[in-house]
């Protein structure tokens, strides 16, 4: 997350880039980012390849993603909408800078060994 | 969804494997107002967080109801918060968008989730019919959490179940949303209401 400081500007302000502007005004992510969900995990690979044709937000992105993150979490640190940090995102898993947990199944939950899991960490929280 | 999986390899530099969680979730719907950020905020291991969605074509003609016909995006805020499990498995909670014209949101967020909790306040019943009504017609498992604000306690468990007309068989539970183990314990209940459910079908 970037620290408040480092900007002239508050919040109330607004954006001072248009969100889109970050990429290029594209607002969809490219095949390889299609299957991302507000809940899908981010983790950047410790070895990043050529950095030179990234933009600052990409960057950020992969410093964000050092420990696993969701896309959501990711948008909510960036302070950019969500279909932009999917775009975002679906540059940097193409180049292979970072890897995305499993598609995200579309059904609930239907194991029960899972479900047991989460309920004694709810509990134990 | 409990394995690990990826389309690339999960190897740095040395070889090692590096971790990607899996990820489960639970939505916390309810009217606008109701305390479903205070109920995130008050389980989550980091202060809420809040995402936005913008909205184009679909935004436009809901718009025009409201008289601001020349915007063309709209944003909605997404308040969640997040509970470790363990280091392969995070679980996330959603608040809904309050407001009723972003249900169609609901039903990206509801997909895939392990159930939902409906906030219902006692002063703004109606508020939770909406909620009630989405999660019953998509079968999702959900449990019904009377927020019990200071002062509204004047109500029984089975006064509340009357009024919200809601099935026996759905859980209903007198909570408080800025209390941590209150908000743990509705958690609990969904979770096994979704694992009871589970159990029936088996």
């Amino acid at each position: 997350m970037s620290n408040s400081s480092d900007w002239w500007y508050d919040e109330a302000a607004g954006p001072m880039v248009r969100p889109y502007a970050m990429v290029s005004g594209r607002t969809r992510p490219k095949p390889a980012g299609e299957d991302l969900t507000l809940t899908t995990q981010v983790r950047a690979l410790r070895t990043t390849t050529e950095q030179g044709t990234l933009s600052v937000e990409h960057l950020e992105i992969i410093k964000l993603c050092r420990k696993p993150l969701s896309v959501a979490e990711v948008a909510a640190y960036l302070h950019a909408p969500l279909v932009v940090v999917k775009v975002l995102l679906s540059d940097l898993i193409q180049r292979g800078d970072v890897i995305t947990s499993g598609p995200a199944t579309t059904v609930a939950p239907v194991d029960l060994n899972l479900l047991q899991k989460v309920l004694d960490g709810v509990r134990a929280i | 969804m409990v394995s690990v999986q990826s389309d690339r390899p999960g190897s740095g530099q040395g070889g090692e494997e590096l971790l990607v969680p899996s990820s489960v979730k639970i939505v916390v719907a309810g009217g606008f107002g109701v305390g479903k950020t205070t109920m995130v905020g008050a389980v989550s291991e980091i202060t809420p967080l809040r995402t936005e969605e913008l909205l184009t074509e679909a935004g436009e003609e809901i718009d025009d109801l409201y008289g601001v016909e020349g915007k063309t995006t709209t944003t909605v805020a997404l308040d969640f918060g997040r509970i470790t499990i363990n280091p392969e498995l995070v679980l996330y909670l959603f608040g809904t968008p309050g407001q009723d014209r972003f249900w169609f949101l609901w039903d990206e967020l509801s997909i895939g989730s392990i159930g939902a909790v409906v906030l219902v306040d006692t002063r703004r019943l109606d508020a939770g019919f909406g909620a009630i009504d989405f999660f019953e017609r998509r079968g999702i498992p959900f449990v019904v959490a009377v927020n019990c604000f200071q002062g509204s306690h004047s109500y029984t468990a089975e006064e509340m179940r009357v009024a919200l007309d809601v099935a026996d068989t759905v859980p209903l539970v007198l909570c408080d949303a800025r209390d941590r183990e209150s908000c743990k314990a509705v958690l609990v209940r969904v979770i096994e209401h979704a694992m009871n459910r589970l159990d029936v079908m088996a």
